[in-house]
């Protein structure tokens, strides 16, 4: 019923700039409200749970080898993963991976705490176009994220110290992908989110879906 | 049928046969004739072996372990004049490792590295070797825990401790006051002592006197090693003084028998020479049946006398370093002065094994040349203690009427009964030398119920937590001293054989022949799962606390100290640092202490140099190993990395050049 009187409402050219109008912006429901706060605050599991993972496949490694890259710090799979993984690079002159020393990871838990009082706010004031402007943030921050994630999984995988390398490959280099999987000699590099990761994802999602729902509905309403 | 008696038979046996008087004659030739008549059954049973193997199939698909798979049970095999222990895993019978306790191991540099030298150490000096017999899982509450495996050095008598977490020996302990510790190191069901027992008498305290002065001047001392229940660290309790017999074999009561451990004796002639004749002549001997918490009491009451004497405790310390106590004292107690405290249980024949079962209640002796099977109650012992049936007293232990503690006999078994273990579903399973099988039977009817030959010449053998309280029935193995025909001839010196009998159902069946390393004598057996999660991977390195130790390749150097250069060494994948060392000098004595700096599972790394007279290090992740080398001669020497680490393994080399 909804749908027909949305699909109704949009065949009128006044709705549009009704909704547009101040007026039009107005509180959302008590469930939306506390849905977009649940939003928010899925965001403080990438405190628990890391954001990404890189899994390093080899039949060497039953036990697993990997990168676990949380809010504030890389850590392994297994405890002292980051350890071995060096110690393997340094065989192709990769860099070595110095958590102390990227500082991202000094900034990004600031980032979070940031985006989290956002859409708590954004709960608590109901109003929708604040909604929208977290949302938007938001994406902004993600995006921004997974390109310096590239950038910085470029640097490595390229910027090899070929003259102190054992292992030269022409024309290899060793970017892991940021989703998917890629063998890098005689690993299998799997990269994919992590629970934090994940709890991010599920909350961009919940929060778009908060928006079109009232989207929706306030149209709905006006109509009524 | 002649050769087949000349096989069965062992040569000292046919020798007695000719050089004994006509009493000792006539049994024996009874005895030969029993023997010949078992020659005929074990023969027919030979015949019938592919029978009784069943389906080859069937038979491999019970031992076949997937590859990539775990094994059910962990097997801790003695390896007897080897002087280690091997770990077998069951049912495949695959060797997953050797563990050196008495005896050096180049391999691993035991006993050649400087951090574990000391645990070879006694009285006599140190000690490359020893003769290891019987292991025992450490218990709680009557089962296997998983913490430690115990095990006896039998020459120069010792106990030693092995961690069940890095499956390395940790400590051990020497006996004094003893010798021939066999009757070692049968544990007390909540590990609170391990047991130690003299097999050849002396005069204690030791000194020269005529040898056919025996009867007069020589004593047995049966041993209480007390075991800390927090690091397993062990010292002795105390000593009992008992008569001149051979202690044999021991088993500690359990449930209601516990605060008791039962010892078999043989040779109660007190003879001095050819006791294959003249131990042989009595028709029973002594089991002692020892009531240790009794015997506590009388230690905290200062019965106890303390003698002077010299024995080694050795034990790594928290720098994985092993260091050496000498203690110069023992306390020791005289039944004389302890009344209640020991008795003897009269048992027939030369009795070897003593094994209590799963109830604490029947303690079965192997009368080793004896027709029958001898099974001893413990309650009725308790109520003819009480009821003072005693038939006579031997140097004030007095000796319970056979009668009076017998629970039954189990009648023709076969022949040489000499170990026996339990199923935990009421039936009894008994290793019988001569006539080279296992026989099955039943608790409580003493009936025989099943027979399985061996190949051949079985001595013990191990149901996994068989002399525990909590059998697991699944598998006996039989653990034989000869094997002949059985695998592919290597010389003169064959393998020693273990074989695997499922005894899952009513009927044994043979599943399995496998060698084992040295003389298989006792085994444990435990669940593979009381032991892979504490299994460690590596040392922490943060945690390495050797005085020699370093944390990083920044700390890696050479320091001198007159002729002694100290080398702090770190191996790394793929590279020793320092690998370049100039100032040494001929004549310098040279310790190499090398880290291994990784923290990475299975990642050892190996250390040698030309020339070297002594083992190569073989140094676990995260940890410090020493060797000393003193070049004698002006040159340049390599050393490399032993132990295949990684791809550029080969380049992991290093050169130390020695000047005049």
């Amino acid at each position: 019923m909804k749908l027909v009187s949305a699909n109704t409402a949009t065949g009128g050219g006044s709705t549009s700039t009704r909704w547009l109008s101040k007026e039009s912006d107005t509180s959302m429901t008590r469930s939306s409200r506390i849905l977009v706060i649940v939003a928010a605050l899925l965001l403080s599991l990438t405190y628990y749970f890391p954001l990404w993972k890189i899994d390093l496949i080899a039949p060497q490694y039953p036990e697993g080898l990997g990168l676990r890259i949380w809010i504030n710090a890389i850590g392994g799979q297994n405890e002292g993963d980051l350890q071995r993984i060096n110690r393997l690079n340094h065989y192709i002159g990769m860099k070595t991976i110095e958590p102390d020393s990227i500082k991202e990871l000094k900034i990004m838990p600031w980032i979070m705490r940031g985006l989290m009082l956002f859409g708590v706010v954004a709960g608590l004031m109901g109003r929708r176009r604040i909604l929208l402007a977290w949302i938007i943030i938001f994406l902004l921050m993600s995006v921004a994220g997974l390109v310096d994630y590239y950038l910085w999984g470029y640097d490595y995988g390229h910027n090899l110290d070929l003259e102190n390398a054992s292992i030269k490959v022409p024309g290899m280099t060793y970017q892991p992908p940021i989703i998917g999987s890629k063998n890098l000699l005689n690993f299998k590099a799997i990269s994919l989110p992590d629970g934090g990761g994940y709890a991010a994802i599920a909350s961009i999602l919940l929060a778009m879906a908060v928006y079109i729902r009232e989207f929706y509905y306030a149209k709905t309403r006006l109509i009524r | 049928m002649k050769t087949a008696l000349t096989n069965i038979y062992p040569y000292s046996i046919r020798k007695e046969y000719m050089q004994t008087n006509s009493h000792t004659a006539l049994r024996m030739a009874l005895l030969l004739i029993a023997a010949l008549l078992v020659t005929l059954v074990a023969g027919c049973a030979k015949q019938d072996s592919g029978q009784k193997v069943g389906g080859t199939a069937d038979a491999a698909a019970k031992v076949y372990v997937a590859p990539g798979s775990y094994d059910d049970f962990y097997a801790f095999m003695s390896g007897g004049f080897s002087g280690q222990v091997s770990v077998y895993g069951l049912p495949s019978g695959r060797l997953l490792r050797v563990i050196p306790v008495f005896s050096q191991d180049p391999e691993k540099a035991y006993g050649y590295c400087e951090e574990s030298k000391g645990l070879l150490m006694t009285s006599h000096g140190f000690i490359p070797w020893d003769d290891a017999h019987h292991p025992k899982l450490s218990q709680t509450n009557g089962s296997a825990d998983g913490r430690w495996l115990f095990i006896n050095g039998n020459n120069t008598p010792r106990v030693a401790r092995i961690d069940l977490k890095s499956f390395e020996t940790e400590e051990t302990i020497e006996i004094p006051n003893s010798s021939g510790n066999h009757a070692s190191p049968f544990i007390t069901q909540g590990t609170e002592y391990v047991v130690a027992a003299t097999r050849f008498s002396l005069p204690i305290p030791n000194r020269d006197v005529a040898i056919d002065s025996y009867k007069e001047n020589f004593k047995g001392t049966i041993s209480y090693i007390k075991v800390d229940s927090a690091t397993g660290h062990m010292n002795i309790a105390f000593q009992i003084l008992v008569p001149g017999f051979n202690y044999d074999l021991s088993h500690a009561g359990k449930g209601p028998s516990h605060g008791w451990s039962f010892f078999t004796s043989y040779n109660s002639e007190q003879a001095n020479t050819v006791l294959e004749v003249n131990a042989s002549k009595n028709d029973k001997d002594m089991m002692a049946a020892v009531n240790w918490k009794k015997a506590e009491e009388y230690v905290a009451a200062g019965k106890a006398k303390t003698w002077k004497t010299q024995y080694y405790h050795n034990y790594l310390d928290e720098g994985r370093w092993a260091r050496s106590e000498v203690m110069n004292e023992v306390k020791v107690l005289d039944p004389k002065d302890c009344p209640g405290m020991i008795y003897y249980l009269p048992t027939p024949k030369s009795p070897h094994g003593s094994d209590v079962d799963p109830s604490g209640e029947y303690i079965v002796a192997g009368g080793k040349l004896a027709a029958l099977i001898p099974v001893h109650s413990f309650s009725k012992m308790i109520k003819a203690i009480e009821n003072k049936e005693f038939e006579g007293d031997i140097e004030g232990i007095p000796v319970l009427k056979y009668e009076s503690v017998l629970a039954g006999e189990v009648q023709n078994p076969g022949l040489g009964p000499l170990h026996t273990e339990f199923d935990g579903k009421g039936f009894a399973y008994t290793s019988m030398f001569l006539s080279s099988e296992i026989v099955k039977w039943k608790l409580g009817t003493w009936e025989v119920v099943d027979r399985m030959p061996t190949y051949y010449s079985i001595g013990h053998l191990l149901i996994p937590g068989g002399d525990t309280r909590t059998p697991f029935g699944k598998y006996v193995i039989a653990l034989n001293k000869i094997t002949k025909d059985r695998y592919l001839p290597t010389g003169p010196e064959l393998t020693q054989s273990a074989q695997l009998i499922d005894i899952s159902g009513d009927k044994m069946q043979m599943l399995l022949d496998f060698p084992t390393i040295g003389e298989p004598h006792y085994a444990q057996a435990c669940p593979a799962s009381l032991l892979t999660g504490n299994s460690i991977k590596y040392f922490n390195i943060a945690d390495n606390k050797n005085p020699y130790a370093i944390k990083s390749e920044a700390e890696a150097g050479v320091k001198r100290e007159g002729n002694t250069v100290h080398v702090y060494m770190s191996t790394i994948r793929t590279h020793f640092a320092p690998d370049n060392i100039e100032g040494i000098k001929a004549g310098d004595k040279v310790y190499f202490h090398v880290t291994n700096l990784e923290q990475d599972w299975d990642v050892p790394h190996g250390f040698s140099i030309i020339g070297l007279n002594n083992s190569e290090l073989l140094v676990m992740p995260g940890d410090t190993r020493t060797i000393l080398w003193e070049p004698k001669a002006p040159g340049v020497y390599p050393f490399y990395c032993t132990d295949f680490c990684s791809a550029l393994h080969q380049e992991m080399s290093g050169y130390v050049r020695v000047s005049n």
